[in-house]
């Protein structure tokens, strides 16, 4: 007799898969690369590969001899997991740094809690800030964009929120803003800062790519932006000689690669709609209090990470609205 | 015309339906066939007759059982063979009554003419009693006795009636077939219904991939109290729950059932079983059954009678392709795996799909990237992530406060994770286990 497959329903499914939906976000960033090896030449080509390679053989190495498993290094994460800390890194960051970015990312971020879809923070932005705060100089000396050939060697300057922050010490908003590049500029992506951050354009498209896929869903990144455009408007509005109008912090340092790619990120964030919206909100507000009131010119990473932290209470204690009233049962 | 739709949740998985436009072919008896008395959801009906009886087609062959149970009649005429334990399509071995095929003789208070009969001057009593006497239950698959559903509890009242023409699940047509060939009588035992339940408003819901049923039945029903409403195409909208949030807005409570909100659903197949019933004095002794499949040569909606077996129905469909390697009874994300093709269709049997090897398999598990597609797609507004983990844990009574109970196993979550985690088998086992909890509860 012939013998079937037995097994419960459902009997079909998507053709989704974790790799899939790994790649197609990989996919998504494929303009905002283009666009940074454009202004960095070499230094991009150079810190994108050494970051993916390490990341890559960081998980390859702590599952295969520490964790004992079966190796998951090309399910797309780990490529995932390099190319974005690679766009959070100066583009002229001597690469032994990068691969110590990539140990920290993977083995802290990642492998600790036990790998794939149980780490608390974003790996990536564990690398990076773990770089931060053991290279301060390496990770906030930028270089400018243009210089096709030049890696360590490149020339730098400060960042347009590094200027503003500086500038503001002395003198007003209106005083600052032409020594920063122009809109357009920013927009486009032709100023300094961390490597794959700088062009608002190439990051919305891939935005759109990853809206059209359902690889995200709007929540997060539009209340991320949301926030920051109100609050930043409301200071703007209050003093404009002291506070820089929401555009200028729209298109500056890492906020919209932030808000797209890194508080997107499946494993680290809510899971409801209305926790999404909470967490970035949060973020949002974090993000403006550190950039104007704090030490730093750039609050997104810290922001990100902290509302990392608070997304198993929101899981917790905010619930999708369920289907139908309770009835009293007699 | 604008479509509605349920609010919360769904999926959309690609339709196939290969059947659609085939019209019904009547199929004759088989040799022997096979008639389970647990058909239905309730307690199994008692078997009145003994092996070596003459039994004609009609004839009452196992008795109802308590309230929430139904009467079962023979589909043939011919010999009782055995009454015994068979294996049927839930792959227990249940007791049965095995019946060899002689002739076709049929009892003659049976109006087998086609006459619409339109007008009865019957009671809505009288109807309830010819209903639970003809063995009338749920056909869209819940196999609930349909005469339980006519008796509207004390302190509600029905507002609506709901008739279930949605057929959301793929492959599946027909409900569909129904709708375009037997489209008077439906019309007919709409209003019957209306009259058993004592309402006036009746809703008739069709996805909108049947555009042509759409037409047809509104065409028909203009200036009655029946309305035909299109509605998107969207899984799980034949649930009982989403579909009247759909089409009226009112969400059943938790624990509830549609009366609760004032109304009653019916799917269309059993609207039409029971015109035949109180119309036609005509017994449920037969179904229309989809059977289907991408490698079968002839997908078919067929008229079958009860206790044929699957594999007759097969035969005719074009024989079992090679390639088959699951065989479903039902719908893809409903329906239940039969390990064998030598068990009787019932009369909850809407559809026979034969899945291929490539598509049989479940693919490997990888971790939960907590992408939330299970939370978005739950028509429930429940989280099947956090579920499942519960129910491995075994951690019941949160997972009670989270709501398991509510799950109506659409499997939407299943289907639409990337990392293939079986989330409802182990919803499933959760409900299970907190069933059993809330019941000794109830017996303290």
């Amino acid at each position: 007799m012939q013998k079937f497959i037995v097994s419960p329903s459902p009997h079909t499914y998507t053709g989704e898969s974790v790799p899939r939906l790994m790649y197609g976000v990989i996919i998504s960033l494929l303009p905002a690369l283009g666009v940074s090896v454009f202004y960095f030449g070499i230094g991009m080509v150079i810190v994108t590969t050494v970051s993916i390679l390490s990341c890559i053989l960081f998980e390859y190495l702590i599952q295969k001899f520490v964790m004992k498993t079966r190796p998951t290094h090309m399910d797309g994460s780990a490529i995932l997991t390099g190319l974005l800390l690679a766009f959070c890194l100066p583009a002229n960051i001597p690469f032994w740094m990068v691969m110590i970015g990539g140990l920290a990312a993977v083995g802290i971020g990642k492998m600790t809690f036990g790998g794939l879809g149980n780490n608390i923070f974003n790996p990536a932005l564990v690398g990076r800030v773990f770089l931060f705060i053991s290279f301060p100089v390496a990770m906030t000396s930028w270089p400018e964009p243009g210089q096709w050939m030049q890696y360590t060697d490149a020339a730098t300057g400060a960042t347009p929120l590094g200027l503003m922050k500086e500038g503001l010490a002395m003198k007003t908003v209106g005083e600052i803003m032409p020594e920063v590049p122009s809109f357009l500029n920013l927009f486009m992506g032709k100023m300094m800062g961390s490597s794959g951050e700088v062009s608002a354009l190439a990051l919305l498209i891939g935005m759109l790519y990853m809206l059209y896929r359902k690889i995200i869903t709007w929540h997060i990144p539009v209340s991320i932006l949301g926030s920051v455009f109100i609050f930043t408007g409301i200071l703007w509005l209050v003093n404009p000689d002291r506070f820089a109008d929401p555009l200028f912090h729209m298109l500056t340092g890492g906020l919209i690669l932030g808000a797209i790619y890194m508080a997107t990120d499946y494993v680290t964030s809510p899971m409801t709609a209305k926790g999404m919206l909470i967490y970035g909100v949060g973020i949002g507000i974090v993000t403006v209090l550190i950039r104007i009131f704090g030490a730093y010119p750039e609050g997104v990473q810290f922001a990100i990470l902290i509302f990392n932290g608070f997304t198993p209470l929101l899981n917790k204690y905010i619930k999708p609205k369920r289907f139908g009233k309770e009835v009293a049962h007699g | 015309m604008s479509l509605k739709s349920f609010s919360r949740g769904g999926v959309h998985p690609a339709e196939h339906k290969l059947s659609s436009g085939n019209a019904i072919q009547v199929l004759p008896p088989p040799e022997v066939v096979v008639i389970p008395v647990s058909q239905h959801l309730g307690a199994p009906s008692k078997v009145m007759v003994n092996r070596g009886d003459e039994v004609i087609v009609g004839q009452l062959i196992a008795q109802s059982e308590g309230f929430v149970s139904t009467n079962i009649h023979s589909s043939v005429s011919g010999k009782v063979l055995k009454v015994d334990n068979f294996s049927d399509s839930s792959g227990y071995r249940r007791m049965a009554v095995q019946i060899q095929v002689e002739g076709d003789q049929w009892i003659d208070t049976i109006d087998r003419s086609d006459d619409l009969v339109k007008n009865t001057v019957l009671t809505s009593e009288d109807i309830r009693k010819k209903i639970l006497d003809a063995g009338i239950v749920g056909l869209g698959g819940a196999t609930f006795p349909t005469h339980v559903k006519l008796m509207v509890p004390k302190g509600k009242k029905a507002e609506y009636l709901i008739v279930n023409g949605v057929e959301c699940e793929p492959y599946l047509t027909s409900d569909h077939a129904l709708m375009m060939e037997k489209s008077d009588e439906l019309l007919a035992g709409i209003h019957l219904m209306m009259k058993g339940l004592g309402v006036e408003k009746a809703i008739l819901g069709i996805e909108n991939n049947k555009p042509d049923a759409i037409q047809k039945m509104q065409k028909m029903t203009e200036g009655t109290s029946v309305r035909v409403q299109g509605l998107k195409v969207k899984y799980p909208q034949g649930g009982e729950k989403q579909l009247v949030q759909a089409l009226l807005k009112r969400e059943v409570p938790s624990g509830g059932l549609p009366i609760d909100v004032g109304v009653v659903v019916f799917n269309v197949g059993t609207v039409y079983a029971a015109y035949d019933a109180v119309m036609k004095n005509r017994p449920l002794i037969d179904r229309i059954v989809t059977v289907t499949g991408k490698s079968l040569s002839n997908p078919s909606n067929f008229q079958v009678r009860i206790g044929t077996p699957v594999s007759y129905l097969v035969e005719k469909a074009g024989g079992l392709p090679e390639d088959t390697a699951k065989v479903i009874n039902g719908g893809p994300m409903m329906g239940k795996a039969l390990s064998s093709l030598d068990v009787p269709v019932v009369k909850g049997s809407s559809g026979i799909l034969l899945i291929r090897e490539q598509e049989a398999r479940r693919k490997e598990v990888q971790p939960c990237i907590r992408c939330t597609r299970c939370v978005g797609v739950c028509p429930m507004g429940l989280e099947p992530y956090l579920l499942m983990t519960l129910a491995e844990k075994g951690m019941y009574e949160r997972l009670e406060q989270e709501k398991v109970m509510d799950c109506i196993e659409c499997g939407s979550c299943s289907y639409t994770c990337p990392s293939a985690r079986p989330l409802l088998d182990y919803i499933r086992l959760g409900k299970a286990e907190v069933g059993k909890i809330m019941r000794t509860r109830k017996a303290v």
